[in-house]
């Protein structure tokens, strides 16, 4: 039985313990034993996007050494286990417990499919789903093809998703732009997030998605908070929330 | 260097989408040279290997730049070219207009170059009573308004048909309310062709350079570096230290990438070739530092000096696309000018490097395989370390990571937020002091977090 330390990123916690349980559950229904260690409280990405390195780095030391003992890590975040796994390196090229910690730390839909090689997940969900391309899932942990890139067609989540009844998925223009949110940048550069954001939101009601769901539930907050305040018809889901088999919310 | 005026991408930026209907058709004008690009990278089953090969000759080109340049100087002089060193962009604008003045040039036409936009040449040959015409048609149109190119490729990305038509009204005498390309394009056409004729010098740019014949490549769609190159006596071409290429060998590698990134064709309409000056004529080559040795230098930057000038970093950039060119205040904008612009002030463009959501398209776009996103992230580290980050942005995150380290704290703190959120009037939520909620709904606040829900599961 694989014992995975889960790995809950702050805003998950604060504000959608939902994904954070159905993570979990998800996890033990492929038959890990989990656990949730509460000293865990942010990766220091957003310090260390920001540039502020010297503030990242005792959030990192505490991060490794609260997951140094786990055989897995077990993120549902691609930006997060993406921060762990690349950007730590900064802070400690070389050390054992590091190197052996970036290696076992996983996004959940890459954990399910290449390290408990999940076939197919059961359940229904007779939607038509936008499926949104997390950029640093995307591009840094390459948890599928980008459109930039020349090569073989593949998307770990769209995988899963695919294995549930009645599932319909939405061609968009832009298949994996942006949505604009970038941690700071969000607040920083507030006019062409919001216009980015905007247009994704605007694609994926053209393409005629139901429900839109992503790796990243940071890029889901933004877009959830544009589509609530144009409110839009469009629902908002994390990955693992479909895939543990949650009702659409109202 | 002296910092005049810090740029501020974000207001620039807010100011550009302001006309929102102008920013959409700014965007989609240059999401359609994306998508032609991506048609011509997937016409190439081996374009990842080619993106490979190119970065390797980079690499290694840059690392052995000094020998490659002593040898591309030889081969050139041998073959009657004369090779002048400019360590920085006065020296440069200085030795051309040296040339210029030896031989009582009145009037040059220039075809684009990147190198002499930097070294801001223009204005200052026109200072020394010289008339400087750009010729390539985006530049020329740019020049005509006063104003600088807002794209290395595309310098008049950010002008309609119908302004065009109103320009060439105004200073060429086309029919007022013209807006058809062909048309303007023919008034162009007919303008600069008199220019070609009687100019008495030709200033291009390199595209590459290639040590081992001593000979260099210009491409252009429009023929107008061969006309500025050929028909006057005087031709001067201005280069920065890393166009070099080693082999000739070398340079279908970089040709087959450069125009299937640039604009999405299989390859530029001209790629001129120049090995020595034509018969009767001269050739003078200059080769420009103007900061490059600084950036080869860097262990973090050296990278960015395989840059090609493509533009694909800027077609695909959903901030660049949304922001316009001249929002970052900078001759080479998008995202590999957040990377060069800091190296030369890190001041003045401190906010260059956030100007960027970190997606990772530009590094995955790259012909040459620039790790773009990355160096963005070193520079905002190099940034915040030699102290030119906000206050504000400096004190949220000390107080953040501080807060973050306490695990007691950060409960708190979120539990506070979050019954803020629920039982705060929305007017005390939403206001100028909360830029997220500008657009934008917070999400509605659970009663629990998740350790919340955790603990309660235990037995």
């Amino acid at each position: 039985m694989p014992r995975v330390g889960l790995f809950v990123p702050c805003y998950i916690d604060q504000l959608y313990p939902d994904v954070g349980l159905a993570t979990l559950e998800l996890l033990e229904r492929f038959g890990c034993q989990v656990e949730y260690p509460e000293a865990q409280t942010c990766c220091g990405q957003p310090m260390a996007n920001t540039g502020c390195v010297n503030d990242a780095r005792p959030l990192a030391e505490r991060f490794v050494e609260i997951f140094k003992g786990y055989e897995y890590v077990v993120c549902p975040s691609g930006s997060c286990a993406a921060m762990v796994k690349h950007h730590y390196e900064e802070f400690f090229h070389g050390q054992p417990d590091y190197e052996k910690l970036r290696e076992r730390t996983f996004e959940l839909s890459e954990f399910l499919v290449d390290v408990l090689k999940v076939e197919r997940v059961e359940g229904k969900f007779p939607h038509k789903v936008g499926l949104h391309q997390s950029c640093h899932g995307l591009r840094e942990l390459r948890l599928g093809s980008s459109s930039e890139r020349v090569g073989p067609q593949f998307n770990k989540a769209r995988q899963l998703l695919e294995g549930l009844e009645g599932i319909e998925f939405v061609t968009l223009t832009r298949p994996d732009e942006c949505c604009g949110f970038g941690g700071t940048f969000a607040v920083n550069e507030e006019a062409v997030s919001c216009m980015m954001g905007l247009d994704r939101v605007h694609d994926h009601e053209q393409a005629g998605t139901e429900v839109l769901t992503a790796n990243d539930m940071s890029c889901l907050m933004h877009l959830q908070g544009l589509i609530s305040r144009q409110k839009k018809p469009i629902r908002v889901m994390h990955l693992a929330q479909i895939l543990a088999g949650r009702p659409v919310p109202n | 260097m002296v910092t005049l005026k810090q740029i501020d991408h974000p207001s620039n930026a807010r100011e550009f989408t302001r006309d929102d209907a102008r920013a959409h058709w700014h965007d989609q004008a240059l999401w359609f040279v994306r998508v032609k690009r991506d048609r011509m990278a997937q016409s190439l089953p081996e374009w990842e290997t080619v993106r490979e090969r190119a970065s390797a000759i980079k690499a290694h080109t840059i690392s052995h730049l000094a020998d490659y340049l002593e040898q591309f100087e030889r081969e050139a002089t041998k073959r009657g070219a004369v090779v002048h060193w400019a360590a920085n962009a006065a020296e440069h604008n200085e030795i051309v207009h040296s040339i210029l003045a030896r031989h009582g040039v009145k009037r040059v036409a220039k075809s684009k170059s990147m190198l002499t936009e930097e070294c801001h040449l223009n204005p200052f040959l026109e200072r020394q009573g010289i008339e400087v015409v750009d010729t390539d048609l985006g530049e020329w149109i740019v020049q005509l308004r006063g104003e600088a190119p807002s794209h290395i490729v595309l310098p008049a990305i950010h002008i309609k048909k119908e302004e065009v038509g109103e320009l060439f009204h105004e200073k060429l005498g086309t029919e007022a309310g013209a807006t058809d390309p062909k048309y303007l394009t023919e008034a162009a056409r007919q303008r600069l062709r008199d220019v070609f004729l009687s100019c008495d010098a030709g200033i291009t740019g390199v595209n590459f350079a290639i040590a081992e014949t001593g000979g260099f490549v210009v491409c252009t769609n429009e023929g107008n570096a061969d006309l500025g190159a050929s028909l006057p006596k005087l031709h001067i071409a201005c280069m920065g230290i890393e166009k070099l290429i080693p082999r000739a060998a070398d340079l279908g590698v970089f040709l087959r990438l450069l125009a299937r990134s640039a604009t999405g064709q299989p390859i530029t309409s001209y790629s001129s070739h120049f090995h020595g000056p034509a018969p009767g004529g001269e050739l003078h080559i200059v080769l420009v530092d103007n900061g490059r040795s600084e950036i080869l230098a860097s262990d973090d930057y050296r990278r960015s000096l395989h840059c090609i000038r493509c533009g694909a970093c800027m077609n695909t950039c959903p901030v660049y696309r949304r922001s316009g060119g001249h929002s970052y205040g900078a001759t080479v904008p998008g995202p590999i000018g957040s990377i060069l612009n800091p190296a030369r002030d890190p001041q003045k463009y401190s906010t260059l490097p956030y100007a960027c959501s970190l997606c990772g398209s530009c590094t995955d776009v790259c012909p040459v395989r620039i790790n773009l996103h990355e160096q963005l992230l070193t520079w905002r580290r190099d940034i915040a370390l030699g102290g030119n980050l906000s206050a504000s942005k400096r004190l949220a995150m000390k107080a953040g990571g501080w807060v973050l380290r306490h695990p007691w704290l950060y409960s708190l703190a979120g539990r506070v937020g979050r019954w803020s959120l629920r039982w705060l009037p929305r007017g005390l939520i939403y206001g100028p002091w909360n830029p997220w909620g500008k657009q934008r709904d917070l999400p509605p606040p659970p009663k629990l977090s998740f350790r919340d829900e955790m603990r309660r599961r235990k037995p």
